[in-house]
């Protein structure tokens, strides 16, 4: 018999199952053999007999109440579901029979005596499981008529931006629901009501006012047009499919772009995509129209001085020029006034020819990136003790943990769909510990999730608790002994283990500084250490910090001494923020690496570049951003070509950034829209967005997965095509016809990405690094028998408080975070829909802080820092404790990077955004950063020849 | 760039090596630290701020690191 494939493509209608044990059956006239403990529904699929079904869908677990799955089995009476029944060897199952015909033509005249007959007019129309259904059984009549009692004048809900909920064709086959509660995991939708009452409700509200995240899973799960696409009912049903990846956060999730010619319909979750399994969230799913949105500037523009309105010229003009310019401040100041910054935003082509033009053409270094201001501390720190820049495990890796410790990550809000996962896996039962100085959702505010622990740690504090944690470790036995000889350098454990066993490093010692019981402290690490299979997720809350780096080496140091690294369910994984974070580290868009994380210096290395790319490269760490942004205040950098990066917004102290902008003689911005940095600039480039070019993504997992042209870029360029055509009017052609090429080259030249191409990508549809003729599918999980630096090392990780102190002045410590709607500065995301949901950045507060102020809910309050000030809308809330105030930073007015000032860590320069002292009062007017802000970006806008609606300030 | 942000910079990195029981070791590692992750302009700065100010405001290892085996 031929080996059945699994095919993405198919609805088995049940999930499949993990066992090994295999079991033969009859479907009809075919013999198969499938995994034990899948449903006689599914074992059919697979044997590629399609048993007519209204309820089950293969995401989600058998429900068993549409009643049309029915099936004969020889030997046993009646007809049971097929959707529920499990096989069993030797099983001869019948799928279709007279009796089995006439039931299900009763079942489906049920469902449709109170469904609307409007087909022909129906948004599903052709695309519907209820008029398949139909045709299947060769429904002909019913009986009952149309008039009796039904459901067909119920009042849609269109209170989604995004989609609408009719219940009129509504067959209450709960699909919506348990998408719901087993795909996302939110639980904001429920039957209520009896027999025919039955209806789907969102907690008898509506979609917008309940607690629905708008993920999309009820709209995918849903069989007929009750939950539908608002796109859908507009354009009609899409006429082909083309998957690509997302561009918003570091999950990566693969999505299929459903077109009507170059226009997009419906952006769908794909069922293959490895991080995301066919979820996703209302980003992804939604929150694509920016793509399209009137704000993008397609026209390249110059101009000599920020105060000047901008000419728009055409590409060659604009090229020319930028060329030109360039060239004049190289020959005037230096190569070490010229520098340039990648994005998480672009692929790892663009990123990979945009490091290659500053290298080979300028031969400085002075390349750099967004993880600077996010992750570049887990790439110090994870290099340092594991080898790797790259965090251990696959996202499924999750399903087999035991004890799952998140250290300030918001996964909820920051990485929905793996999130989702995570919840499957706590609601299984794994452990929870989460440490975060405020209170997330995943602390108590998820259905059937309670954290076992919560560390509600003061901010600033994080290398205390890790040294905390390790001496429990240390000093009750709980060490490893065993895994640390045979993998980790001893030497190193010993100093880390005596160091960890001092006094002052005990919970006790540490707790005030903490603000947290000891025994609480104690009881995380002998869960974490002797729980079985223990993974930590961390994020932001661990690397923005002075500390930054010392955390990430604090944390790989407790996963080797507790042996919960290399295998599955164990681990160091960080959340990287977005799309392409870890792969714009990657590609060598760091001023002290080339591609593949091998330091400049490395002679070896460089030459290897050198006779690559046929030119002399330096073998000198280039300039930070923030190093750059210091010397350009001071006077010495004085060009910058930023790619997909809104360093205005996104980085700390506003003024700084800004001032260090203006000091600039050339800064070339390449993005979709007039962001705030582009307001600053003398050359704009426009970019094409994710939907309009070929490259790849690489996620938080190491997935590289691949970026497809859905349509043709509305700026007439793919991005890595105008940085080429830039290379070539410096005099350095770099000769590509396709991203693809980009790709071959960046195989060639970087070991871990050895066996990487678009061809076995689109054979496998992603794959993990390192691909190589070792791991020529890549490699789900590192350091599995040895760590990439041989042994693993540890650190010691002495706590230094953060030189940010509260004081009578400041006495409260601001920290910033995201939310689930938005996306980093909300270029994208504030030009959708999603600003349904997050209008504006507001300033949490707790009660007793908000109290003493005389601070009520929606006020105005103006917050000072010794960086800056500004003000924004009041929330009051225990989420935050006493004495720390926290804002999210994505809409430009908003100023909170105002705020925050040029403290960092130590190893990376990554800024401390997490620590600032403040004070808060309520106030009556905008500060005086927002009024200049208010004044200079519509200026700004209207020098592009746009309407100044996006400066919406007051 | 600003004196005084490069000495607090490279004070931090002293922090971080300052529980290190070998202390001549720990030396090399932040003179190494410097020599890979900052840009030489940025070295050649400090060390002249070390050599003609007497490094004034930098912790006595990080200046000895400075002074011992820093790459300008």
């Amino acid at each position: 018999m031929d080996e059945i494939k699994y095919n993405p493509n198919v609805d088995y209608g049940t999930p499949g199952s993990q066992s090994t044990k295999q079991i033969t059956l009859m479907v009809d006239d075919r013999q198969v053999t499938v995994p034990d403990g899948v449903s006689i529904m599914h074992a059919a699929a697979v044997a590629g007999v399609m048993v007519p079904k209204l309820c089950a869908t293969d995401s989600l677990e058998p429900f068993g109440s549409c009643r049309l799955c029915l099936v004969e089995i020889e030997g046993r009476r009646g007809y049971p579901a097929s959707c529920t029944t499990p096989v069993a060897e030797g099983l001869i199952v019948h799928t279709q029979t007279p009796k089995l015909a006439d039931i299900r033509r009763g079942t489906m005249e049920l469902y449709i005596s109170d469904h609307p007959l409007d087909c022909l007019t129906c948004a599903t129309n052709g695309d519907c499981e209820l008029q398949d259904m139909a045709g299947a059984v060769g429904l002909r009549e019913v009986r009952y008529g149309y008039d009796g009692e039904n459901h067909l004048k119920a009042a849609k809900d269109e209170s989604n931006p995004y989609f609408t909920f009719d219940p009129s064709k509504c067959i209450v086959c709960s699909r919506c629901v348990r998408a719901c509660e087993e795909t996302q995991g939110t639980f904001a939708l429920t039957i209520s009501g009896r027999g025919f009452d039955s209806k789907v409700s969102a907690g008898n509200k509506d979609f917008m006012d309940s607690e629905c995240v708008s993920c999309g899973a009820c709209v995918q799960a849903c069989p007929t047009a009750t939950l539908i696409e608002k796109t859908v009912i507009a354009a009609g049903t899409p006429e082909h499919s083309v998957t690509t990846t997302c561009a918003y956060c570091g999950v990566g999730c693969s999505f299929d772009a459903e077109m009507k010619g170059e226009e997009v319909v419906r952006m769908t979750p794909s069922k293959h995509g490895g991080a995301n399994h066919g979820h996703s969230c209302v980003k992804g799913r939604f929150a694509w129209g920016y793509a399209t949105h009137k704000d993008r500037i397609t026209t390249p523009m110059i101009r000599k001085s920020i105060k000047d309105p901008w000419q728009q010229v055409g590409w060659d003009e604009a090229i020319n020029y930028a060329a030109s310019e360039l060239n004049r401040i190289n020959t005037t100041y230096g190569k070490d006034a010229i520098g340039g910054i990648t994005s998480s935003r672009c692929t790892n082509e663009e990123v990979y020819v945009t490091q290659k033009l500053i290298r080979a053409v300028f031969g400085v270094n002075h390349v750099d990136t967004c993880a600077r201001v996010c992750h570049s501390p887990t790439g110090y720190g994870l290099k340092q003790t594991l080898g790797e820049s790259a965090g251990t495990q696959t996202f499924d890796s999750v399903m087999q943990s035991d004890v799952i410790f998140i250290i300030g990550a918001n996964p909820t809000d920051g990485h929905p769909v793996f999130a989702s996962q995570m919840k499957r896996r706590l609601r299984e039962g794994a452990k929870l510990i989460i440490a975060d100085p405020r209170e997330i959702d995943l602390v108590a505010n998820s259905p059937h999730i309670r954290a076992d622990h919560h560390l509600k740690l003061r901010p600033g504090t994080n290398v205390a608790l890790i040294s905390a944690l390790a001496h429990v470790i240390v000093t009750e036995g709980l060490v490893q002994e065993a895994f640390v000889k045979a993998r980790c350098e001893w030497d190193s454990f010993v100093a880390w283990r005596d160091f960890a066993a001092l006094p002052e490093n005990s919970p006790e010692a540490l707790s005030s500084e903490l603000g947290i019981k000891a025994e609480d402290v104690r009881a995380a690490a002998r869960l974490y250490a002797t729980g079985g299979n223990a993974a930590i997720y961390y994020g932001l809350g661990v690397t923005e910090h002075s500390q930054g780096s010392t955390m990430v080496m604090g944390i790989a140091n407790l996963a080797m001494a507790t042996a919960n690294i290399g295998r599955e369910g164990v681990g160091v994984n960080p959340l990287r923020g977005q799309n392409n974070v870890q792969g714009s580290c990657d590609m060598g868009s760091m001023p002290h690496e080339f591609p593949g994380y091998r330091h400049v210096a490395d002679d070896a290395t460089r030459a290897l570049f050198e006779s690559a790319w046929g030119r002399p490269l330096s073998a000198e760490p280039g300039l930070r951003i923030p190093n750059m942004l210091d010397q350009a205040s001071e006077g010495s950098f004085k060009a910058l070509y930023c790619v997909g990066e809104d360093i205005v917004q996104s980085d700390p102290n506003t003024q700084h950034v800004t001032h260090a902008l203006e000091q600039m003689e050339c800064v070339i911005v390449q993005d979709l829209f007039l962001n705030e940095t582009a307001m600053f600039a003398h050359v704009f480039f426009p970019g094409a967005s994710f939907l309009e070019k070929n490259g790849t993504f690489t996620n938080a997992e190491r997935r590289i997965s691949p970026v497809r042209r859905v349509m043709a870029p509305k700026n007439g360029m793919e991005d890595w095509q105008v940085t080429t055509k830039l290379s070539e009017a410096l005099g350095y052609p770099m000769n590509y016809s396709h991203a693809s090429e980009i790709m071959d080259e960046i195989a060639r030249l970087t070991p871990t990405f050895q066996g990487v191409s678009f061809k076995k990508l689109d054979e496998l549809g992603s794959v993990q690094w390192p691909c190589n003729d070792e791991h020529p599918a890549g490699t789900p999980v590192m350091h599995i028998d040895e760590f990439v630096r041989g042994k693993g090392k540890f650190f010691i990780t002495q706590y230094v408080p953060t030189t940010e102190k509260v004081n009578a002045k400041f006495p409260l410590i601001l920290t910033t975070g995201r939310i689930l709607s938005q996306y980093n500065v909300g270029a994208q995301t504030r030009r959708t829909q999603n600003t349904a949901w997050h209008p504006e950045d507001i300033l949490e507060i707790h009660p007793h802080d908000a109290e003493d102020r005389g601070i009520k809910a929606d006020d105005w309050v103006g917050i000072v820092s010794r960086a800056g000030e500004t003000v924004l809308r009041a929330k009051i809330t225990e989420r935050v404790q006493v004495g720390v105030v926290y804002t999210t930073f994505h809409h430009p007015e908003s100023g909170a990077n105002v705020i925050t000032t040029d403290n960092s860590d130590w190893a990376t320069n990554c800024p401390e955004f997490k620590v600032t002292a403040v004070q808060v009062a309520r106030v009556s007017q905008l500060s005086d950063w927002q009024k200049h802000y208010k004044t200079f970006s519509e200026a700004q806008i209207a020098f592009a020849g746009k309407k100044a609606e996006a400066a919406k300030v007051g | 760039m600003d004196i005084q942000r490069l000495i607090s910079m490279a004070n931090q990195i002293g922090d971080f090596y300052e529980s290190y029981p070998d202390q001549s070791h720990a030396q090399k590692d932040i003179a190494d630290h410097l020599n890979k992750f900052w840009a030489l302009p940025m070295r050649k700065q400090i060390a002249q701020y070390v050599a003609e100010q007497a490094g004034t405001g930098l912790h006595a290892q990080v200046q000895s690191a400075i002074k011992g085996y820093l790459k300008v």
